[in-house]
C-alpha cells in the first residue's frame, strides 16, 4: 500500500470536505421554508398568508342581501350602478354584525361634490356642478335623493331619468 | 413483471414531478378556489374616470397603506397644442381628495388611474435576489413580507413606479390585486367603490367574462409596451401622451 503512504493530510482534507458538505446540506433542509420552490422560486405558503387578510369592504352583494328596499329605489334612479360602498365607505363589519355596528350618517355636502364638483378634465356627458352657485351652500339632499337623485315633482312619481 | 434497482432508480424523477403536481393541486386560500383557474387583469376605461379618488381612498383603507405612499393612484394630463411629448400631469395626494380646479384653461384633460400592471413579464420579479416577489399561478404579482430584504431592486426595476418600501416594515410593497378578495369571490377594492365602472377586475382564463367580448370591440392599448411587460391592465381611449 505504498500509493496511500503520506496520504494522511489528503483524506483529513476530504474529511472535512465530506462534514462541511454535510452541515449545508443539513442547515439547508432546516432554514428553506418547506413550501419554498412549491410552485416556483418563492414560498409557496405565502400565497396563503396574503390571501388570509380581512376584507373591509364587504361588497354590493352582501348590502343588497339585506336592504332589498334601497336597492329598488336606486333601481329607478341614475345611480343604479353605483355600489352602496362607494358613497357609504368600507362596512364589512356591519355586514359582520349588522346589530351592534352601525354606519355614520353621510354629509352629502361633502359626498356628493367629490364626484359632481365640475373640473375641466371630467368627461363632457358627466353631470358636474360649480357647488357654490348651484345650491347656494344648500346641503344636496334638500332636492335631491342621493338614491335616486333626479328631483321629482310633487304629486307625480316620475324619477326614471 | 419484477422491477429492478435500476427501474426504480429510473422511476425516481418522474416521481418527483409527479408528487410536486400534486401539491400545487392544494387549495390557496378559500376552498373553492384554484389558482390554475384563473389569470387576472384589470380593465380601465379612461373616457369613464371622473377623477373622484375613491379607487385611492377604498385602496388605503383596504390594505392598510400608509399615508403619502400609493398602491394605485390618479393622474390629472393637460395636453396643450397636441404636443404630446410633454404633457403636464399633477397628482395632488395621489387623487385622494379629487382634484383641484385646473391652473390653466384649454387643452385636452383627462383622468388617468394607475396601479400595478401585473405583467406576465414583471421586471420587478426577475430583479429580485430572494425569491420575495413573484407571479402566482393565477397571473397576480404578490410580494412575500417574510422574505423580502428591503434592497430596493424591484423600486428601481419597475417601469410603471408602482412599488415602495413600506416605512414600518421596511418590506416592498405594492397592489395585491386585492388577493384577499378576488380568492373570496368579491372584487377588488377600488372596483368595488368606481362609482362610475371605470375599473373592472377580469379574469382572463374565464370564458363568460365581458373582458373578452371587450377588448375584440374596443382599441385597448397597455403602458409601455416596448418594455415587453405585458402588462395585464388594460386601458381604453389611452392617449398618446400617458407615459
Amino acid at each position: 500500500m505504498n500509493v496511500f503512504k503520506d496520504a494522511g493530510h489528503l483524506f483529513r482534507m476530504a474529511a472535512v470536505f465530506v462534514v462541511g458538505c454535510l452541515a449545508f446540506v443539513g442547515m439547508r433542509a432546516f432554514l428553506v421554508p418547506k413550501s419554498f420552490g412549491q410552485y416556483g422560486h418563492y414560498r409557496g405558503d405565502a400565497i396563503t398568508e396574503i390571501a388570509a387578510r380581512p376584507v373591509n369592504y364587504a361588497g354590493h352583494q352582501a348590502c343588497e342581501d339585506c336592504h332589498a328596499d334601497v336597492l329598488e329605489k336606486k333601481k329607478s334612479g341614475k345611480h343604479v350602478h353605483v355600489n352602496c360602498e362607494a358613497c357609504h365607505g368600507p362596512l364589512a363589519k356591519h355586514a359582520d354584525d349588522p346589530g351592534s355596528v352601525k354606519p355614520a350618517k353621510l354629509d352629502t355636502a361633502v359626498l356628493c361634490v367629490r364626484c359632481h364638483e365640475a373640473n375641466i378634465a371630467k368627461p363632457k356627458g358627466f353631470p358636474q356642478v360649480a357647488s357654490a352657485d348651484h345650491s347656494s351652500g344648500l346641503p344636496c339632499d334638500t332636492c335631491h335623493q342621493p338614491h335616486s337623485p333626479a328631483i321629482v315633482a310633487e304629486g307625480t312619481t316620475g324619477g326614471t331619468k | 413483471m419484477s422491477i429492478t434497482r435500476r427501474h426504480m432508480l429510473l422511476l425516481l424523477p418522474a416521481a418527483a414531478v409527479a408528487w410536486k403536481h400534486v401539491l400545487a393541486g392544494t387549495p390557496g386560500a378559500s376552498p373553492n378556489y384554484k389558482m390554475s383557474e384563473h389569470w387576472w387583469s384589470m380593465l380601465i376605461d379612461l373616457p369613464k374616470c371622473i377623477g373622484c379618488g375613491n379607487c385611492v381612498r377604498a385602496c388605503q383603507s383596504e390594505n392598510d397603506v400608509p399615508d403619502g405612499y400609493f398602491r394605485t393612484w390618479v393622474e390629472r394630463y393637460h395636453v396643450t397644442d397636441y404636443d404630446i411629448e410633454n404633457p403636464h400631469v399633477d397628482s395632488p395626494g395621489g387623487g385622494k381628495m379629487g382634484f383641484p380646479p385646473a391652473k390653466e384653461e384649454g387643452g385636452k384633460n383627462f383622468f388617468v388611474p394607475k396601479l400595478c400592471n401585473h405583467c406576465a413579464d414583471s421586471p420587478c420579479t426577475q430583479v429580485c435576489p430572494v425569491g420575495a416577489t413573484f407571479i402566482g399561478p393565477d397571473g397576480v404579482v404578490l410580494v412575500d413580507p417574510k422574505y423580502c430584504l428591503g434592497c430596493r431592486y424591484c423600486v428601481q426595476a419597475c417601469p410603471y413606479g408602482c412599488r415602495f418600501i413600506n416605512p414600518k416594515s421596511n418590506t416592498a410593497e405594492k397592489c395585491t390585486l386585492c388577493y384577499h378578495r378576488i380568492t373570496k369571490g368579491l372584487t377588488t377594492a377600488c372596483c368595488e367603490s368606481c362609482p362610475t365602472g371605470a375599473r373592472q377586475l377580469a379574469d382572463l382564463k374565464n370564458p363568460n367574462d365581458p373582458i373578452h367580448e371587450f377588448l375584440k370591440t374596443h382599441s385597448v392599448q397597455i403602458l409601455k409596451p416596448s418594455m415587453a411587460t405585458h402588462a395585464k391592465v388594460f386601458y381604453n381611449g389611452l392617449d398618446g401622451s400617458v407615459r
